[in-house]
């Protein structure tokens, strides 16, 4: 790292201050900015802060606390899937009526309604609160401004909120882990009847009430931080900032806007009709049912369109997630292997059909719901048709490293891991695409090492590689690089070790969503598996725990950054000053003279976005 | 808003290509464009809304008749179909071509105009709003329709559905039991010498049970309406325009939930509008945006709004009032 940082530092023919004042682009900001009324006390400036800077730390860290008590839980219900027999009276401090412990033989035992409250809130919150609101969250408010060159987002205010309603959906979400009825427990795509009927099971209750509501706040947010997104990547382009010179994090970050704004809002009229159902009698989602022998009064509803509205937002929200991750990944790769990326165009053009596929596929996730064979042709063919962008990405991720001048950062590393998890879960997903394969692989645990590998911990990775790499221009440090590449070894060696035994267990037929498999004859010589991939879930989560260490530590304790371009980045984050001030450029914004990817042109080894074009040079971008 | 930025500054960098940066591709502000995008989103809720619907409507056998159940109107006008709502949408509709006036007079920068233009077009979403009260009143408390009760069915002659208290005093035999463990209340009517014998009697319940008892003898009487604690109004009593009081099966409930809940959350849309109206209305007469940089555009920001609500009246009105 620093012999990357020192090598780079710009000839004297390209000082940044010299070129911005030459060529940039002067909006008379400080004229308008006297005694700035945004960050002039301690809670304009840490709390209700409305500069991007200070929103992307927020959610950045309310993201990694949510993370935390996902993983947490996730061990909880793994400990309870590869050690059945064990006691779990240890845990009664924390969980308390939760658990159960026999007065005999004082073995501690997990309630079953418990278990699916934590399999729920463990996807709930990894879903929405980490891989959305974390990850876009964070990225899109750090970048977006300052690689297209604004001072900041186009309604700071709108930002503020943004965040603050993403707290208040966490706040509610905190709430309902501590009724006396448990958290919801019907899956984190809460399907009715469960979700529909407070007397379907404890969790239905207040737990669903608490969640319908955070959720129904997190949406706000997410449209909040949508319109924001799209505005600024599309308005508040700085000067000659065309939109074949964003680079690919802003195309990736823009597209994701683009699919939270159309989809969210379908999955908050299926919350709406689910609230009616649930409060006022109504039967939206509700048909002919019989609970305790008794025959309610809901009739004509049905259960299947309450999946086809979630799954509207469903399937696009796992490209929400894993864009802004290919996005990040595709800067850090070029950045790192000193390379141009691979097919510029072509990978935007991808996350382009990425982005319309995503909302015609939806209903893959429903083959075994009773929809129609016939619809479901529909949705393999365009489920498979995503294949091809996809592997137009990873092909030109891995053509860009190839012959590159790797420096093994673990933001690198971390690029490098995602790929690789990408391609693994991405070829899984190709399997279960199909409506054939389905029947067998539907609610396996292939299932779950499918989308645990393709969307958790490949966008996991993606937002570890966003922040090994941005975390000096979010905290004016460096992060340690050796727990970094512990951190990295650690993680990927122990997700494989999760993930790769469960296409085993799903392929065996093993149903996901069970509390205990050893009174199944089938499925009881397995427990040796699940012990091992409870023990390697542990180390994984150990591992994160280095990496907390690291990102708090090198806050106050990193190693200091000394030159404003470390890596020698061509994007315009990298122009700014090692403290960016609010604004981002203390005089004048930047022009752009060039495409993002100039690395080793003409000698050169980086030339920056902001270098202009040399006699007959040709911009690559265009 | 909260931060100048470089676009609004430089209006006079307006050549060259639009999409070259520093400029606004689409020529239009930041603002402006937060409010189409939004509005995108909404429509995206709104259409999520009326595909359920549809799935819903085409799921059932059958559906009301809207000319039958929206055929009354303010100061006791009956048999009007549609009459009332076509007041609504005109009203609704004559609001968006004030707002498009307030717009104008905003652009000229005419204080008092716009103001006009903006009181006219709160007073019509007001009375699209109260329109929808008397609506919802009169389908509530006069018709028994609710989210969970729909006593229109494909019925489609002229007539008006009879309340409990109707049916009392027209002399029909009212009966108090239980069924499957809550009160009940059924009305009887007689046998006419015209009418053969278990011709209309339906001795069952709609779950298939036998209603508990029943002591009438069957058929001399047949079941007018139906109500039960659990179950309301399973079978509507409605006076036919020849005086002759005849039953009928409800409809859907989905008709009932599925109306209210999207009338309302459009109600909702224009009552939040005419609030904002309102206060924009202020912000103008106080003299607020003639110190802004963008003039009145707040104004014109807000029309977008309102025309939007409109256009998704057209669609509402055309899925329940129509179709």
């Amino acid at each position: 790292m620093a012999t990357a940082a020192n090598k780079s530092t710009a000839p004297a023919q390209h000082d940044v201050d010299l070129l911005i004042e030459e060529y940039g682009y002067d909006d008379h900001f400080h004229e308008h900015h006297e005694g700035d009324k945004y960050q002039s006390n301690f809670f304009t400036t840490y709390i209700f802060s409305q500069d991007h800077k200070m929103i992307a730390r927020q959610f950045l860290i309310t993201g990694m606390f949510w993370a935390v008590i996902g993983g947490l839980m996730s061990l909880v219900f793994r400990l309870q899937l590869g050690f059945p027999e064990e006691s779990l009276a240890w845990l009664k401090p924390v969980l308390g009526k939760w658990i159960t412990i026999n007065a005999d033989t004082g073995l501690g035992t997990l309630a079953p309604e418990f278990y699916y409250a934590l399999v729920t809130m463990h996807g709930t919150i990894i879903v929405f609160f980490v891989l959305t609101a974390g990850l876009s969250g964070t990225f899109s408010n750090l970048l977006i401004p300052l690689q297209v060159g604004a001072r900041d987002m186009a309604s700071p205010f709108l930002n503020m909120l943004s965040y603050w309603f993403f707290f208040m959906a966490g706040l509610v979400m905190f709430f309902s882990l501590f009724l006396s009825t448990g958290p919801f427990a019907g899956g984190w795509t809460a399907y009715p009847p469960l979700s529909a009927l407070p007397q379907a099971s404890s969790g239905s209750a207040g737990g669903m009430t608490l969640w319908l509501i955070s959720l129904t706040f997190f949406v706000v947010s997410v449209l909040l931080g949508g319109v924001n997104y799209i505005t600024t990547v599309l308005n508040l382009r700085t000067k000659g900032m065309n939109m074949w010179r964003l680079p690919l994090t802003i195309w990736a970050f823009f597209v994701t806007a683009v699919l939270g704004l159309l989809s969210f809002p379908v999955l908050v009229s299926g919350f709406f009709l689910l609230i009616f159902d649930r409060t006022l009698g109504t039967s939206f989602f509700l048909n002919e049912i019989f609970v305790g022998g008794q025959a309610l009064d809901h009739v004509g509803g049905s259960p299947i369109l309450y999946q086809h509205l979630f799954w509207f937002l469903g399937h696009p929200e796992v490209y929400i997630i894993i864009l802004p991750a290919m996005g990040i990944v595709s800067e850090v790769l070029s950045v790192h292997s000193r390379k141009p990326i691979f097919g510029y165009k072509a990978m935007v053009f991808s996350i382009l059909a990425i982005g319309f596929l995503s909302f015609i596929v939806w209903a893959h996730h429903m083959f075994m719901s009773g929809v129609n064979p016939f619809i479901s042709n529909f949705f393999v063919v365009f489920t498979l048709i995503i294949a091809v962008p996809s592997a137009v990405k990873v092909f030109n991720w891995i053509t860009t490293i190839y012959g590159g001048n790797i420096r093994f950062t673990s933001a690198a590393l971390f690029g490098v891991g995602f790929v690789s998890m990408f391609i693994s879960g991405g070829l899984t997903g190709i399997f279960l695409g199909n409506s054939a394969i389905d029947i067998q692989m539907h609610d396996t645990y292939f299932v779950v090492a499918h989308f645990h590998i393709v969307m958790g911990v490949a966008a996991f990775f993606g937002m570890f590689a966003g922040v090994y790499h941005w975390f000096p221009k979010m905290f004016g440090r460096f992060m340690n690089e050796t727990m970094g590449k512990v951190h990295f070894w650690g993680t990927m060696i122990g997700a494989y070790a999760i993930f790769w035994p469960m296409h085993y267990l799903g392929m065996a037929g093993v149903p996901r969503r069970y509390y205990r498999f050893d009174n199944f004859d089938t499925f009881s010589h397995f427990s040796a598996m699940n012990q091992f991939i409870t023990v390697a879930a542990i180390l994984v989560f150990a591992m994160q725990i280095i990496f907390i260490v690291n990102f708090f530590r090198s806050i106050w304790f990193g190693k200091k950054m000394t030159s404003r371009n470390p890596y020698g980045a061509n994007t315009l984050e990298w122009t700014t000053p090692i403290d960016v001030p609010h604004g981002n450029w203390p005089g004048k914004i930047p022009a752009v003279q060039r495409w993002a990817y100039d690395y080793g042109k003409g000698g050169e080894e980086n030339v920056s976005q902001i270098v202009p074009l040399a006699e007959g040079e040709h911009d690559q971008g265009h | 808003m909260a931060t100048d930025t470089a676009l609004d500054h430089h209006a006079d960098v307006q050549d060259g290509n639009l999409w070259d940066g520093a400029k606004s591709p689409f020529q239009a502000s930041y603002g402006k464009l937060m409010m189409w995008y939004f509005l995108l989103s909404d429509a995206f809720t709104f259409a999520g809304f009326l595909i359920s619907y549809g799935a819903l409507r085409f799921s059932m056998p059958t559906w009301p008749v809207p000319d039958f159940v929206f055929k009354s109107a303010p100061f006791g006008v009956e048999n009007a179909p549609l009459i009332f709502v076509t007041f609504m949408t005109f009203v609704l509709i004559i609001s968006s071509v004030t707002m498009v006036r307030a717009v104008q007079e905003g652009h000229r920068e005419n204080k008092g105009g716009a103001v006009f233009w903006l009181l006219l077009t709160i007073i019509g979403g007001a009375t699209f709003l109260s329109s929808q009260a008397w609506e919802w009143t009169n389908l509530i408390g006069k018709e028994g329709m609710s989210v969970t009760t729909n006593p229109f069915s494909n019925f489609n002659e002229s007539g008006k559905y009879l309340s409990a208290e109707e049916l009392e005093k027209a002399g029909f035999q009212k009966v108090e039991t239980e069924a499957h463990g809550a009160a009940a209340t059924y009305f009887l009517r007689p046998r006419a010498a015209d009418v053969p014998e278990n011709r209309y009697f339906v001795k069952a319940d709609h779950h298939g049970h036998s209603m508990a008892g029943e002591e009438f003898a069957a058929g001399n009487h047949f079941l007018i309406t139906y109500n039960h604690a659990n179950h309301l109004y399973e079978h509507g009593a409605y006076m036919a325009e020849d005086g002759h009081v005849k039953k009928e099966e409800f409809g859907p409930q989905a008709f009932g939930a599925l109306f209210f809940f999207i009338t309302g959350f459009h109600g909702f849309h224009v009552f939040s509008g005419v609030v904002f109206l309102t206060i924009i209305a202020i912000n103008v007469a106080g003299g607020l945006y003639v110190k802004r940089r963008n003039g009145y555009e707040m104004v014109e920001k807000m029309g977008l709004y309102w025309h939007f609500v409109d256009l998704v009246w057209v669609f509402v009105f055309l899925v329940f009032y129509l179709l």
